[in-house]
C-alpha cells in the first residue's frame, strides 16, 4: 500500500499545526463560529447533537494493521471505545473534545492518516472498488490513481470553496462495487481500441433530496491528461454551480441542466486550455512509481482449494455459510476475498470496538495480511486469504464477534447514524435496521433470500444511499412523529437505478411488518434464479405496495 | 481600508467611486464593470491608474480586450465561502496573461490567504487590526503544495522527479 514519503508526511503534520491554530483562535474568540464552521468541516469535524464528530479519511479504503491498531487507540482515548465505519469508507468518532482534536491529528499522522477535506464544499476522500488489486476481471489496480487524486485535490488552492462538497470514486471492472455513477464523479477504467487503458468519466451523480445517476462527459480520457481533466470539471462546476439555494448547489444540478453534451462542451474548453499549459500533465512514469506501492503480494503457487477449507466447510455448518456469503472468487488460485460483516445482529451497523479493531489488526499480523479494506457497504474485507487459512480465521472473527455470514443478504443493512446521533436527521435509522435485522435473523432464511440490498437513512440527505437500494427506507418526520418511507428497484452497481417511491410512509411499528410482506411477496413471484431487484424490474411496483399496504392503508398518511 | 501588497501595507493607488458619483480631477479610481463598460472610452482617454471590480459572478472574460488598459482588478468575496474568484483570478492570470494587480476585497479569512495567493492574488484588502506579522504566518503554514498554479511554485511530484 502507499506509504508517505517527507513531504506527505511534513504536509499532514503542518495540517495538524495549522488546525490546532484554528482552535485557538476559535476558542479565544478570534474566529466566530460561523467563520471556524467551514474551516473545521474541511477537517471533519462536525458539531453533533450530543457533542463533536470526527470524520477520518481512509483514502480508498486501505487500512494497514498499524493503522488500524491507532484508530483503535483514538477510539479508546477520545471516544467511548468505538468508531463508525461510514459509507465513504470514512471513520467516524463520536465525542471527542474541541481542544483534543489537534492531538488526534498527530496521531493520525504518526501513522500516515488524515482528516483532510473529510467534510466541507471541496474535493472529498476518494473511494475505489473495495476489492481492488485482489478481484479477477478487473483491468487494473484503480487505487493508485486515487492516490494521485487524493495528492492532487489536498488544499487545491482553486477548489476548497466549491458550491457543495465533491464526491470521486473509481471502479476498475465490468461489476461496479463503487458505485461510480452515484458521484460527482465517477471514473471507470476502461480499455480503448488501441489497447489503451484510460478513463470513463462521468459527472453528476448523486442522492439527496434529488438522486440522479450521472452522465456520461468523457468517454475516453487518457491516463496522462486525467488530472487536467478533472480539473477542467472542477473549475466549470466553480464558476457554474449554483450558489443560491444550498439544496441545488451540487454538480448533478448543473449537469442535468445543462445537459450532457453542454455541460460536456463547457469541460472541453477548459481542458483545452489547462492542456495548452501542460502544468497538470501526469507523467507516465509518476503513476508507474505510485503503482508500485500497490503492487499485489507475492502470491504462492497453491491448488484451487485446500484440504483444511474443504474438511470445515463439512464440519461446521455456520462456517458453510459464512464461505457462500461472505467470500468473493479471488484472482489467484487458492486465495479468497474475505468480507468481514460489520453487521452482527443486535449491533449498530458500521460500528467497531477498540477491542475489534485491535483484534483485526492482530489477525493481520498472525496471518501476514498487508491490507484491510472498508468498503462503501459498511463492512470490512481481508482482500488476499489462503483458503487453507480461512477456517482459522473465521474462527478468529467469530471470537470478535464478527462472524455474521450475512454478506450481501438482507440482514447486511446500510444505515446511517439517524436522529440517535445527526442533527440533520428526521427519524432514527439504527433501532429499526437492528429490528430489521432480528427480524430476518434466521440464517436459512437469509441464505434462501439471495442477495437482497436494505439501505436506509433518517433523511432526505441520503447518507445511508436509500435510493440505491433495492429495497431502501427512508425516515421522515410528520408533526414529530417518525414514519419511514419504501422505496424499490434502487441499485448502486453497474445497473445503477433510483428506487421508486412506494407511497405514504409506515409508522415505526409498522415499517417491519411491510418490509417482510414486500420480501414474501418477492419469495412468491420470482422467477428461478431472480434477485429481488430483477422480479422488481419485471412485475413492477404494484404487487409489492399491495401486499405492503394490505392492512395498513387507513394508517398510513 | 489597509492594503497588503508583497506582504506589507502600501498605500492605495485606488479611490472606490461608487456608481453615479463623479470622478475626481486626478488620481485612481476604482469603479465597478457597468461603470467601466458604459464610460470606457473616456475612463481610457484619462490616463489615469484604473481598477475594475467585479462581483463574485462577473466573469472577467468580458474584460478580456481590455486588459492592457487595465492597471488592477479587484475580485469580491461577498462571503468569505463563496470561492467564484479563485477561479476567475486563475483564469486571469494563465489565460489572459494578466500582469496587473488582482486584488482581494470583500469578506475573506486569514485561513484563505495562501490559497489566494496560490491562484493569482497579489494585494489583499484587510481589516483595520489585521498584523502583518499574520501574513507571514499565513504564507508559512504550509511548506510544500501539490498541485500546479500561478505562482508556479514546484510541486512535491516535481521535487520527488528532481525537477
Amino acid at each position: 500500500m502507499y506509504r508517505y514519503d517527507e513531504f506527505d508526511a511534513k504536509m499532514v503534520r503542518e495540517r495538524a499545526q495549522q488546525f490546532r491554530y484554528q482552535v485557538e483562535r476559535r476558542i479565544k474568540g478570534e474566529l466566530t463560529e460561523d467563520e471556524f464552521k467551514p474551516l473545521r468541516l474541511k477537517n471533519g469535524l462536525y458539531l453533533q447533537l450530543h457533542s463533536y464528530m470526527l470524520r477520518v479519511a481512509v483514502p480508498y479504503g486501505t487500512l494497514s494493521a498499524r493503522q488500524m491498531r491507532q484508530l483503535a487507540r483514538i477510539a479508546r482515548d477520545y471516544s467511548r471505545g468505538y468508531g463508525h465505519f461510514t459509507t465513504r469508507t470514512n471513520m467516524q468518532y463520536h465525542w471527542p473534545k474541541l481542544s483534543e482534536v489537534p492531538d488526534i491529528l498527530e496521531l493520525l499522522a504518526d501513522v500516515e492518516m488524515h482528516c483532510i477535506q473529510t467534510s466541507g464544499n471541496c474535493v472529498r476522500n476518494v473511494t475505489a472498488d473495495h476489492f481492488a488489486g485482489a478481484v479477477a476481471g478487473e483491468l487494473e489496480d484503480p487505487r493508485p490513481i486515487c492516490e494521485i487524486i487524493r495528492q492532487w485535490s489536498s488544499f487545491h488552492p482553486e477548489f476548497n470553496y466549491l458550491p457543495r462538497k465533491f464526491k470521486i470514486a473509481v471502479s476498475a471492472t465490468k461489476e461496479d462495487r463503487a458505485a461510480v455513477k452515484y458521484h460527482d464523479i465517477g471514473m471507470e477504467v476502461i480499455r480503448n481500441e488501441a489497447g489503451e487503458t484510460g478513463y470513463r468519466v462521468f459527472v453528476g451523480g448523486g442522492m439527496g433530496r434529488t438522486p440522479y445517476v450521472a452522465l456520461e462527459i468523457g468517454k475516453f480520457v487518457g491516463k496522462e491528461d486525467i488530472l487536467a481533466y478533472l480539473e477542467a470539471i472542477l473549475r466549470v462546476y466553480n464558476e457554474y454551480g449554483r450558489r443560491d439555494n444550498i439544496h441545488k448547489a451540487r454538480v448533478k444540478i448543473l449537469a442535468h441542466q445543462l445537459g450532457a453534451d453542454e455541460f460536456r462542451r463547457q469541460v472541453e474548453v477548459e481542458f483545452a486550455e489547462i492542456k495548452r499549459h501542460g502544468t497538470l500533465h501526469l507523467p507516465p512514469e509518476e503513476l508507474k512509481r505510485i503503482e508500485a506501492y500497490f503492487a499485489p503480494p507475492a502470491f504462492e503457487d497453491l491448488p484451487e482449494t485446500a484440504p483444511e477449507f474443504e474438511a470445515a466447510v463439512k464440519a461446521d455448518a455456520g462456517f458453510a455459510a459464512w464461505t457462500k456469503s461472505n467470500l468473493t472468487p479471488h484472482k489467484a488460485k487458492g486465495y479468497a476475498i474475505a468480507t468481514i460483516s460489520l453487521k452482527t445482529i443486535g449491533q449498530t451497523p458500521g460500528d467497531a470496538s477498540a477491542e475489534q479493531m485491535d483484534g483485526l489488526a492482530q489477525i493481520m499480523e498472525d496471518f501476514g495480511f498487508a491490507e484491510i479494506r472498508v468498503s462503501h457497504e459498511q463492512n470490512l474485507v481481508f482482500p488476499h486469504v489462503r483458503k487453507k487459512d480461512l477456517p482459522a480465521v473465521y474462527a478468529r472473527l467469530q471470537a470478535l464477534d464478527l462472524g455474521a455470514a450475512n454478506a450481501g443478504l438482507i440482514t447486511d443493512i446500510i444505515c446511517c447514524p439517524g436522529l440517535d446521533y445527526c442533527d440533520l436527521a428526521n427519524a432514527r435509522s439504527i433501532p429499526v435496521a437492528m429490528k430489521l435485522q432480528e427480524r430476518f435473523a434466521d440464517l436459512e432464511r437469509q441464505h434462501e433470500l439471495g442477495e437482497i440490498k436494505i439501505k436506509m437513512s433518517g433523511c432526505i440527505n441520503a447518507c445511508g444511499h436509500h435510493h440505491a437500494g433495492h429495497i431502501g427506507i427512508l425516515g421522515v418526520d410528520k408533526k414529530g412523529v417518525e414514519f419511514y418511507q419504501i422505496q424499490l428497484g434502487g441499485s448502486g452497481a453497474e445497473d445503477a437505478s433510483v428506487g421508486e417511491i412506494m407511497g405514504p410512509g409506515f409508522g415505526k411499528d409498522e415499517i417491519v411488518d411491510a418490509v417482510e410482506r414486500v420480501v414474501e411477496t418477492y419469495v412468491s413471484l420470482r422467477a428461478p434464479g431472480e434477485r429481488l431487484l430483477e422480479t422488481y424490474r419485471r412485475v413492477g411496483m404494484t404487487p409489492f405496495k399491495n401486499a405492503a399496504y394490505q392492512e395498513q392503508m387507513y394508517a398510513a398518511y | 481600508m489597509p492594503l497588503i501588497k508583497n506582504g506589507a501595507f502600501v498605500d492605495d493607488r485606488f479611490v472606490f467611486i461608487p456608481d453615479g458619483q463623479a470622478f475626481p480631477d486626478e488620481g485612481g479610481v476604482m469603479v465597478t464593470l457597468s461603470r467601466f463598460q458604459s464610460e470606457r472610452d473616456s475612463i481610457i482617454a484619462h490616463h489615469r491608474p484604473v481598477c475594475v471590480r467585479l462581483a463574485a459572478n462577473e466573469n472577467p472574460d468580458v474584460l478580456k480586450d481590455d486588459l492592457p488598459n487595465i492597471d488592477a482588478i479587484a475580485l469580491e468575496f461577498p462571503i468569505f465561502r463563496d470561492g467564484r474568484a479563485f477561479s476567475w483570478a486563475r483564469m486571469l492570470r494563465e489565460r489572459f496573461a494578466y500582469q496587473g494587480e488582482i486584488r482581494a476585497v470583500g469578506h475573506f479569512l486569514y485561513d484563505q490567504l495562501a490559497f489566494l495567493m496560490r491562484v493569482g492574488f497579489d494585494a489583499f484588502e484587510v481589516r483595520q487590526d489585521f498584523r502583518i506579522a499574520e501574513f507571514s504566518r499565513a504564507m508559512a503554514e504550509m511548506t510544500y503544495v501539490y498541485q500546479p498554479s500561478v505562482d508556479r511554485r514546484k510541486t512535491v511530484m516535481q521535487i520527488r522527479r528532481g525537477e
